[in-house]
């Protein structure tokens, strides 16, 4: 585990807002010089604390007008495994994740629209081995907050 | 308004945000100054929007994940308003999210053990306005996570 100052976690604030920021302007904004803010982040990207980058882009704008998370419970003695690899060949899936509580697995699609999203559950969604029942919920909005730091 | 180069430009660019234009110009095959001009266009439409730092909270001592799931009282007036704003208060919750289905909003809650999740939930989370229902489902593992979009 990594243990974080008070200027590793401005740095990281920072980071989170943009991340293409140089280390020269990073430093002058938590008061460290160019070489020193580089050092800092290259320690937080050697211990894994920095895991990478995301582009953010108006989904919209790019023809994906549709975001869905599914709920997805397995069948009794499906496989696991048959499961995760299948799914995960789908393009459309963006995430997937193995929760414990109602269901057994959340997977995030994105789709051009409702009935593109519905070609998608048909065609791919449902025809998974093993796959249950489904739950969907439509995403309206989200935001990413900084988190603990 | 987006052709296919501007597709190729932000594929290429999702694949590896941290690469340099001049090379990211020559795998699009586009000249730095077409490329360079490109994406500024995409960044003065909103198309593009930045780029943001992701972290592993996992690394930072946070080893339990928990999706909370909600039903507001939607008979209040202002119920969404007042649970998000009182939402983004928590420090621990990394993500909020709306919903259109059985569930209204989805918070995203890290903790850095169960005792300190219990905590969370019975001070900060339980305690938040125009509740009607709370799910909570903790995340075992991450099987996939490739927020790309399929340019």
């Amino acid at each position: 585990m990594t243990d974080l100052d008070d200027t590793d976690r401005a740095i990281l604030r920072a980071l989170q807002q943009d991340a293409t920021l140089e280390a020269s302007a990073l430093g002058r904004r938590v008061g460290l010089s160019q070489p020193a803010a580089w050092r800092r982040v290259r320690r937080l990207r050697d211990e894994g604390v920095i895991v990478g980058r995301r582009l953010v882009l108006d989904r919209e704008a790019l023809g994906f007008g549709v975001t869905v998370f599914l709920g997805v419970k397995l069948a009794a003695r499906a496989r696991l495994e048959e499961f995760e690899r299948a799914v995960t060949a789908i393009r459309e899936v963006q995430t997937v994740e193995h929760v414990l509580g109602l269901y057994d697995y959340r997977l995030r699609v994105v789709a051009r629209d409702i009935a593109d999203f519905e070609r998608v559950l048909r065609r791919r969604i449902t025809a998974l081995p093993g796959v249950g029942t489904i739950e969907a919920n439509v995403l309206l909005s989200e935001e990413r907050r900084p988190g603990p730091l | 308004m987006l052709d296919d180069l501007d597709r190729r430009l932000l594929r290429l660019l999702q694949e590896e945000p941290a690469r340099p234009v001049p090379e990211l110009a020559q795998a699009a095959g586009l000249t730095p100054g077409r490329a360079a001009r490109r994406l500024d266009r995409l960044r003065e439409t909103g198309v593009l929007k930045g780029q943001e730092t992701v972290i592993d909270w996992r690394r930072l001592g946070y080893t339990v994940h928990v999706s909370l799931r909600v039903t507001l009282d939607k008979g209040a007036p202002r119920a969404f308003e007042d649970f998000l704003a009182a939402a983004r208060e928590v420090p621990e919750v990394v993500e909020i999210q709306t919903f259109l289905g059985q569930v209204d909003v989805r918070l995203s809650l890290i903790a850095r053990d169960l005792a300190h999740y219990r905590a969370i939930y019975r001070d900060r989370i339980l305690t938040l306005p125009r509740i009607s229902d709370i799910e909570a489902l903790m995340t075992l593992s991450v099987v996939h996570d490739n927020q790309a979009l399929p340019l």
